[in-house]
């Protein structure tokens, strides 16, 4: 098997056992009380964790380029209640003008 | 009771069309990464079951640049699947809404990607119907995307060129905002947010991810 195959099938089969973690071995069972207070704070702590990683993070460093710019952007446009595609829009368009200035 | 047929397309179609925008973004994101795979050199076929099976941009392009500085399978596929393994904590926030038989659950649980999680919990609570309904419009277009990226290439270039880099990051912030509602929430946020800074620097790709998820053991004191 070539490289590039042996590569797309063991990453596919291994996400799709990740993604069906929590499904498959926990799903459509009543949670205890206190895992059910860790588990509601997975969305929050999960979605901040990916913000981060997102906007600064680079290959072993903190990258500070023109994705700080669109976050910014993007936190601007959701301050003012923009709906959500526009925030996405506003963010892409800051980015790529960042990225052209600087 | 909200059994009701007519309702429950309703909120498919809610699911949908909440993704629609961000499913033009995946779209972008998936033809860039058809463009990058194949002058990575792994052809035409491969790209498309990587996104058929995978779903999951950051793996697939850290996968593929790895395998286009001739680096190891092992490289890439210890690459990859690090920066996967946030699913493991991303599936378990969503357990609850998957039902039925367990090959039913596997298959559905196939639809999680971050930004049908994401928009999903958008509402402060986790939407069965909105991550489904999302997940399809989002796979549909990340494979379809690919494969127009794989086939039609150099017409699309760089996705930072679009600045989509910048895009996604923006996006699940909006999607936090409304999940920052209780003290404990924001606090268990700073703290995830602190331990992703100080593991970027030292930790492979993906790591800080799954390390931040530690955060949500705050959850175990009651709140008052």
């Amino acid at each position: 098997m070539s490289t590039v195959w042996l590569v797309v099938l063991v990453v596919g089969f291994a996400t799709v056992g990740l993604k069906a973690t929590g499904p498959v071995l926990l799903g459509g069972r009543e949670l205890p009380d206190a895992i059910a207070g860790v588990v509601d704070l997975l969305a929050p702590v999960l979605l901040t964790a990916l913000v981060v990683t997102q906007t600064v993070g680079g290959d072993n460093e903190l990258v500070l380029d023109a994705r700080l710019a669109g976050v910014g952007a993007g936190a601007a446009a959701i301050a003012a209640r923009v709906p959500l595609p526009a925030v996405v829009i506003v963010a892409a368009a800051a980015t790529a003008l960042a990225r052209v200035l600087f | 009771m909200s059994s009701c047929a007519s309702a429950s397309a309703l909120r498919y179609r809610d699911g949908v069309r909440t993704a629609a925008a961000v499913a033009a973004t995946v779209w972008f994101f998936g033809a860039s990464f058809g463009l990058v795979a194949r002058s990575a050199g792994m052809g035409v076929l491969a790209p498309l079951v990587m996104s058929a099976t995978t779903f999951a941009g950051s793996a697939q392009f850290a996968a593929a640049s790895i395998l286009a500085g001739s680096g190891s399978a092992v490289a890439a596929i210890t690459a990859a699947v690090l920066l996967n393994a946030r699913y493991v904590p991303i599936s378990i926030s969503v357990a609850q809404l998957f039902h039925g038989h367990r090959l039913r659950r596997l298959a559905e649980s196939q639809l999680i990607v971050d930004e049908s999680w994401a928009l999903a919990g958008r509402g402060g609570r986790f939407d069965r119907r909105i991550l489904i309904g999302a997940g399809v419009l989002l796979y549909l277009a990340w494979v379809s995307g690919t494969a127009v990226g794989v086939l039609a290439g150099d017409a699309f270039g760089d996705p930072k060129t679009l600045g989509l880099d910048g895009a996604f990051p923006a996006l699940f912030l909006a999607l936090l905002v409304p999940q920052l509602r209780s003290r404990r929430a924001v606090v268990a946020a700073l703290v995830a947010a602190g331990i992703s800074l100080a593991l970027i620097p030292v930790t492979p790709p993906g790591t800080p991810i799954v390390a931040a998820s530690a955060a949500c053991l705050l959850g175990l004191r009651r709140p008052r």
